[in-house]
């Protein structure tokens, strides 16, 4: 099979250049990408505190991710591997930051569901990118040009503070959602579930169930 | 007496090498099974691993973002003397966590469960693990010092099973384990998966870590019949159709290994453990005499560790 083709992309893409993207293309970032997880999240939605970059003019690429990095002394930065972070978990955010950033790229670990994707990416004309593997911190940390900033690192930490890095040549990623909302993980799952029952031949379910996995309250859990 | 100055620059030095370099026999694996894949996806995912193992090592920096949870297993002869006791030696092992925390880089993950506090350096309350075994081993004087950079969110489950629930449950369990957290790739597939049976809930959970995150790849149990299991769900496992990031293919399970406890004659516990594709994990022995042999097997799992009866003979220990 014929390796997926490779794209150069910007980090304040136009809808031309996302218009151009399939689900599975493998995508390379050139440009500004800055990280926001839970706490940057809580901090410039639920705290209101005003956000240190201007969005999305010097960038439109929201990173879901933790540097492994540290500050030295003298307040430069030391940037080793870059790896995203589970992005399902961040979903209640979205709305709101897509609103107030502007971002096009949400790039994270896993996706998130066709659900999410139609509710709150395909209005704010944004896509998924996923990282791979999803180990591939080293190739990424090479992609890292300069860490041009760290903001709200006393407020919240090296691994929840908003690192802007400038990317260049960043890859890979792999493009796990359109800009109709359609989903590779989802795709994929559902060719999987169709062969599923084989590997499940001869096997049983446990005698005795867990409860709480469901809202039904009077399950008896054994049989 | 093995002098505790040259126990914490060991542990330095290993913390530095689990984050980057990927063990051998996992490599191994991974090359095997970046062969046979051929789901177009998965195959390019496990391609762009084998690039990033080697990324790491020809820059010097973590082959992973996330660094994991660091944690050490220390095995010590019967003879060992550390210089300073045990809590210098546990000092030692705090101050090369946090030294190398600052030092390769690696990302301060560890945090307070509920006050999110960072001390920056993955040291705080019951964090870096610190788990003891110990070795008849007569006649040396030895610290044997691992640590295992263990990925933390996904992959990992327990079960209470029971006799009824027979090899189907396990089999059943472990699918269930492999697809749940194989979705989207959460556990960072393929992996070395360890499976604990028996033991109480907590030794069950510790039996399966140690299997996947201490015996190296192509190892079987001695338990002819647990090394044949062994095989059969490496092969159960790979048949599931998922591959890396739960696109379609064939490679989830790099090895299987299976490690048993005795247990309460009612029960079967069970626990899944994922060693994700960054299967970090570094050690070395160190001698009284200042001698240092670093490898990457840990060779925690010898005929005493597992031992089934009360006394020990002393002519088995000899060998
Ligand atoms: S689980 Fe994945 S992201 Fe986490 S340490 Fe392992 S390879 Fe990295």
């Amino acid at each position: 099979m014929a390796p997926p083709a490779k794209i150069r992309l910007s980090t304040t893409p136009t809808r031309q250049d996302l218009e151009a993207l399939r689900l599975g293309d493998i995508v390379h970032l050139d440009g500004l990408m800055y990280t926001a997880r839970e706490g940057v999240y809580k901090r410039a939605l639920e705290e209101q505190a005003n956000i240190p970059m201007e969005l999305p003019r010097e960038s439109a690429a929201n990173f879901h991710c933790s540097p492994a990095a540290s500050i030295d002394a003298d307040g430069s930065f030391r940037l080793g591997a870059v790896t995203a972070t589970a992005s399902f978990r961040f979903e209640k955010w979205l709305g709101e930051w897509f609103e107030k950033s502007g971002a096009r790229l949400i790039v994270g670990k896993g996706g998130m569901s066709s659900a999410t994707y139609k509710k709150h990416f395909v209005p704010n004309g944004a896509i998924y990118l996923t990282t791979v593997g999803y180990g591939t911190g080293a190739l990424l940390g090479r992609g890292v040009e300069n860490v041009e900033a760290v903001h709200w690192e006393k407020e919240l930490g090296l691994a929840q503070a908003m690192w802007v890095l400038k990317c260049r040549d960043m890859g890979p990623f792999i493009v796990a959602s359109d800009l109709e909302g359609n989903c590779l993980f989802e795709r994929e799952n559902a060719k999987i579930a169709e062969n599923l029952h084989r590997a499940y031949e001869g096997t049983r379910p446990a005698v005795l169930k867990r409860y709480g996995e469901t809202d039904d309250r009077s399950d008896e859990l054994i049989g | 007496m093995i002098p505790i100055d040259l126990i914490q620059s060991t542990a330095e030095n290993l913390m530095d090498k689990a984050a980057i370099e990927i063990p051998d026999d996992y490599l191994s694996g991974l090359e095997a099974a970046a062969h046979v894949e051929d789901g177009d996806l998965s195959a390019f995912v496990l391609q762009a691993m084998l690039e990033n193992y080697k990324a790491a090592k020809e820059d010097r920096r973590a082959m992973c973002g996330d660094t994991g949870c660091p944690r050490w297993y220390v095995k010590m002869s019967n003879e060992a003397q550390v210089q300073g006791g045990p809590v210098a030696l546990e000092t030692a092992l705090r101050r090369a966590t946090a030294a190398a925390t600052n030092g390769v880089p690696l990302r301060p993950n560890r945090v307070h469960p509920l006050w999110r506090t960072d001390h920056d350096n993955n040291v705080g309350i019951a964090a870096p693990e610190i788990e003891y075994g110990f070795e008849p081993a007569p006649g040396g004087e030895w610290i044997d010092l691992t640590t295992v950079h263990k990925g933390g969110l996904f992959g990992t489950d327990y079960r209470m099973l029971f006799p009824s629930d027979g090899i189907e449950g396990i089999k059943r369990f472990y699918l269930d384990s492999l697809v749940a957290f194989g979705k989207r790739g959460l556990s960072c597939q393929p992996a070395i998966i360890g499976i604990g049976l028996g033991g109480s809930k907590d030794a069950c959970m510790v039996l399966g870590k140690r299997a996947a995150c201490l015996r190296t790849v192509g190892d079987r149990n001695p338990d002819p019949k647990i090394a044949a299991l062994e095989m059969e769900f490496k092969e159960l496992g790979n048949s599931i159709g998922m591959g890396a990031m739960g696109f379609v293919g064939k490679s989830m399970v790099i090895d299987c290994h299976i490690e048993v406890g005795y247990c309460h004659t009612g029960g079967m516990q069970m626990s899944v453990h994922a060693f994700c594709l960054s299967s970090r994990r570094a050690c070395a022995r160190i001698w009284a005499d200042g001698r240092v042999e670093h490898r990457t097997d840990p060779a925690w799992f010898t005929p005493y560790q597992r031992r089934e009866t009360v006394e020990w003979p002393t002519a088995l220990a000899a060998e």
